[in-house]
């Protein structure tokens, strides 16, 4: 019932404003409230505990095997209390909205609502519908209230993800129609008892169909393209959510379906990802150095992390993949930190060109701070959740395959992906000392110099988001005990 | 319990009465007549959930090519639900038809308006239930006469004649496909009952050639009624100049009964595999055709009617897939989303344009509308939760199970494309600014009207069983 409240209470509030309720009042409560709950239903979880808690069931359709059924794991609930972070962080960071107000925090609420429930769900069918929830707000958030090339990024994004779901769609429906007639079912958890059915060759055309749907949602080069632009175009909490949490969706996916259905397939298919996570660190590394504004590194940025994810997912062992869990909490609170403050940045300043900034830090300390936090926290700085993340990411790859006469692909790729850590030092340290510190060209705030730095109330969600990220990272111990044991169903070691 | 004859017979007795009302008394509101004619509508269907499923028996000779079975209920409750939708559009459409009409009193025509679309729908009806190729090439007539005559309603409007012309042409063009078909069928098996040719079909000496010769022609006919690809051209035209309420019945109405011959007629013949190509190739065709070519328009109008063309794609798709299912829900699906954009594009023609920029910034003027126009795009685009995602789901998977893997790629690209068409209105009613800031005045009939369709999407996108189980 828990786990229900938390998905409806972004909904109904949604609904509520939309109605003409006191929106930033009734959006701030809403998501408090699920914050709230997630973190009281996570911290019921106890360490070890395997299987789903939190469980409801309400049938809709036995001849569909259709089910609006609920429950969470560590692992969805640590996604879950992702979710419910970043959609307060984002509906406070919001300022003053100049058209249709009671749209844009509808939009985010359902946005949040589309994560959360997807995370939440057991059943393929709300599993997927979920997700898809987040497209038209999407589309509205980015369209309506963006800035820059803003229409051209909303038809973007639109089209990618609508067309990275329903490849994703054709995958799940294989999947379902992969099983021999009597066992067919919509029920993630009975889904995987029976995965075992599959066979070897039946599992490789859904598996790459998973990958290729999957990895659209989630920026996998060469079908990433679509995401810098689109985060650079997005109002900050757009950005934020989207970045923070939607795109989450589809490693979770993987982590969720893919791998532990489809491990035949997965292994057939692992050199093909190593390359393309590859691509992700090594060519959109280069390509994140040579940009020239703020948003739009940033939303390259976004992209490069993710490959360290797919290597944690790759990595086929327990070490791997809860890393890679570690990190999508762990990039979800660092990227949306930094879209934060660049929107703040973006409502004081016309131009988010690097070379036209310089010497912030001294008008904005509170926003330096909090951006240099971010940045640490997304290079991988020990003491935050990204450093425990990717060690145990790099050691889980690492060890895949390993033998002592020679290197197998996987240590290679691990070297190499270890670089890119360098890479986005290189650029995020880079972008902060431009941007916060040195002088500028003419001064950059100028006459605005008088909206002064963070408004106090704004403390709260950097301060939020920055104690969640070191939080994890000084004791990831406590998150890691409850994430792996869904990991153990299907990996031995 | 009532015979299921008698739901034909009440809506050409309805008919009958309205048009003697109307010729008969001079001096009162013709509107009535529309309620009237809606109340009667919504009562036949009231009716055909007391009507037990029926199917062939030898007491009576109706039903050697009469036949009640659940397909044939549940495609009259489709037909008369369409009906009564688009009277309620008929009845907000009078003040753009007396503009439209030249007559001697200011009422001229508006009877007879209300009165056709019961003639059609008594087609309709008899179409879903016809098992032999006489009752369909009646009923088919009898559907297409009367649309003759309401597509060129509003004969002022020149767009409205050519479109008129049009259709009479291309119409009776396809029905001298349909009765030469026939022929030749009749030709090879001596049979016009549908039942009676599946058994000859399964016979070894066979003539193949005629029979598949005349299926042939006879799916040309049917191409045409359904606006498949090559059969499509003329849907823009006829579309864009038919009065709106019109082209929303044409577009449900007519396609709906197609589709059930088509699924009558195929059932022997499917059985031949080369009919089975053709069909694959003309469903890729119809998915290409009709989403490329919504992409650039600009007159929503026009757009709805080349998805209009798209959809009959993913039909085709179901029908290839052999699933009854799917096709059913997608086309209960496709009416409630159809008519629920074509029943706002009614109230904002009057006060604008069928342009999308005369939907810009309708989200401000009439937010109702606006999340109405909002529900049907992303029902037609196909976002979860809508019945439109629902019945791509299920066609999806149908086609999926029958290895037709050359429709599921096309479809995944339509798809697609389908996105930027639908979002092109979402576009305009919320980023754009509107032209004038006056709201659009709804009369409550056409607000119950709305909300229960908006409903119907909803209900059908999540909780699909009524519709699954009264195939049964």
């Amino acid at each position: 019932m828990m786990l229900l409240l938390v998905i409806i209470a972004p909904l109904l509030a949604a609904a509520v404003i939309m109605l003409g309720g006191p929106a930033r009042l009734v959006a701030l409560t809403a998501a408090a409230l699920t914050l709230v709950l997630s973190g009281l239903m996570f911290l019921g979880f106890g360490p070890n505990e395997r299987g789903f808690r939190y469980v409801a069931s309400f049938p809709i359709s036995t001849e569909l095997h259709l089910d609006f059924s609920i429950g969470a794991d560590g692992l969805s609930l640590i996604m879950i209390l992702l979710a419910a972070i970043v959609l307060l962080a984002a509906i406070w960071f919001t300022g003053k909205i100049e058209r249709y107000e009671n749209a844009f925090y509808s939009c985010l609420l359902l946005m949040g609502a589309g994560g959360i429930g997807a995370f939440a769900s057991l059943n393929l069918f709300f599993f997927y519908g979920f997700h898809e929830l987040a497209l038209i707000p999407t589309f509205l958030l980015i369209g309506i209230w963006g800035s820059g090339n803003r229409q051209a990024a909303a038809w973007k994004v639109t089209i990618y993800l609508a067309l990275g779901s329903f490849i994703l769609l054709i995958g799940l429906i294989m999947l379902y129609r992969a099983l021999p007639p009597g066992a067919r079912t919509l029920d993630i958890r009975m889904l995987q008892a029976a995965a075992g059915q599959i066979s070897p060759e039946a599992q490789s055309p859904i598996y790459l169909l998973l990958l290729l749907g999957f990895g659209t949602l989630i920026s996998l080069v060469p079908f990433h393209t679509w995401a810098p632009e689109a985060y650079a175009s997005a109002p900050a909490p757009a950005a934020m959510l989207h970045a923070g949490v939607l795109k989450k969706f589809g490693l979770y996916g993987l982590l969720r379906l893919a791998q532990p259905m489809l491990p035949d397939a997965a292994r057939q298919w692992s050199n093909l990802l190593l390359a393309l996570l590859l691509a992700n660190i090594i060519y959109i590394g280069f390509v994140t150095i040579a940009q020239r504004r703020l948003d739009w590194m940033l939303g390259y940025s976004s992209v490069m992390h993710m490959g360290y994810i797919f290597l944690g997912i790759a990595s086929a062992n327990l070490l791997g993949a809860t890393g890679a869990a570690l990190l999508m909490f762990g990039h979800g609170i660092s990227i949306a930190l930094l879209f934060a403050i660049t929107g703040e940045l973006r409502s004081r300043i016309p131009s988010l060109e690097l070379n036209a900034l310089g010497g912030l830090a001294k008008q904005l300390p509170i926003a330096s701070f909090a951006f240099g936090l971010g940045t640490f926290a997304a290079i991988g700085l020990p003491g935050f959740a990204n450093f425990a993340a990717e060690i145990m990411i790099v050691f889980g790859a690492f060890r895949n395959g390993f033998d002592l006469q020679h290197f197998h692909f996987f240590q290679w790729a691990t070297l190499l992906a270890l670089w890119g850590v360098v890479m986005s030092a290189v650029y995020l340290l880079r972008a902060y000392r431009r941007v916060f510190f040195g002088s500028s060209p003419e001064p950059v705030l100028g006459a605005s110099n008088a909206m002064g730095d963070l408004s106090f109330g704004l403390r709260f969600p950097i301060a939020l988001l920055v104690a969640s990220s070191l939080f994890v990272g000084f004791s990831p111990q406590t998150i890691i005990n409850k994430i792996t044991p869904a990991f153990r169903t299907y990996l031995a070691r | 319990m009532i015979p299921a004859p008698y739901l034909e017979a009440a809506p050409v007795t309805i008919g009958v009465l309205l048009l003697l009302v109307e010729s008969f008394l001079i001096n009162f509101e013709r509107r009535f007549l529309g309620y009237a004619a809606l109340i009667g509508v919504l009562v036949i269907f009231g009716a055909t959930f007391f009507t037990a499923p029926q199917t062939a028996t030898a007491s009576a000779p109706l039903w050697n090519f009469y036949s009640a079975d659940p397909l044939a209920l549940l495609f009259k409750r489709i037909a008369l639900a369409a009906t009564a939708l688009v009277l309620v559009m008929m009845i907000d459409y009078i003040p753009v038809l007396r503009a439209g009409i030249e007559g001697a009193t200011p009422q001229a025509g508006v009877g007879e308006f209300f009165a056709l679309p019961l003639f059609t729908c008594a087609g309709l009806m008899w179409m879903s239930s016809a098992i032999d190729f006489v009752l369909i090439f009646v009923s088919l007539e009898l559907v297409t006469i009367s649309f003759y005559v309401l597509v060129s309603f509003t004969r002022r409007n020149p767009l409205t004649l050519e479109a008129g012309v049009k259709y009479l042409v291309l119409s009776a063009l396809s029905t001298g496909f349909l009765v030469y078909g026939i022929a030749w069928v009749f030709g090879a098996t001596g049979e016009t009952n549908l039942t009676k040719i599946v058994a000859v079909f399964a016979r070894p000496d066979l003539e193949k050639t005629a029979a598949l010769f005349g299926g042939v022609l006879i799916m040309i006919a049917l191409g045409f009624k359904i606006a498949a690809a090559p059969f499509q051209i003329w849907v823009a035209d006829v579309y864009q100049g038919a009065p709106t309420p019109i082209t929303a019945y044409l577009s449900v109405g007519s396609k709906a009964a197609g589709f059930v011959v088509l699924l009558r007629v195929l059932e022997p013949f499917l059985m031949l595999r080369k009919m089975q190509t053709l069909f694959v190739v003309i469903a890729i065709l119809t998915l290409l055709y009709g989403n490329l070519a919504a992409l650039p328009q600009m007159n929503l109008k026009r757009l709805l009617a080349y998805s209009s063309i798209a959809h009959a794609g993913y039909l085709l798709v179901a029908v290839v897939s052999f699933s009854g299912r799917a096709l059913a829900f997608y086309l209960v699906a496709y009416l409630l989303m159809t008519l629920l954009s074509f029943a706002i594009l009614v109230l904002v023609e009057q006060h604008g344009g069928t342009d999308i920029e005369d939907f810009a910034g309708l989200s401000q003027r009439s937010p109702f509308l606006a999340f109405g126009m909002l529900v049907a795009m992303a029902s037609l685009a196909g976002i979860p939760f809508t019945a439109g995602f629902f019945g791509k789901f299920l066609v999806f998977d149908a086609a999926v199970a029958a290895r037709q893997f050359s429709l599921v790629i096309i479809g995944l690209v339509t798809v697609a494309a389908g996105f930027y068409y639908y979002f092109k209105v979402v576009r305009a009613m919320y980023w754009d600014p509107p032209a004038s800031s006056a709201a659009i005045p709804v009369s409550p009939l056409t607000r119950v009207a709305l909300i229960s369709m908006i409903a119907g999407i909803f209900v059908f996108g999540i909780y699909p069983h009524p519709i699954l189980n009264a195939l049964r």
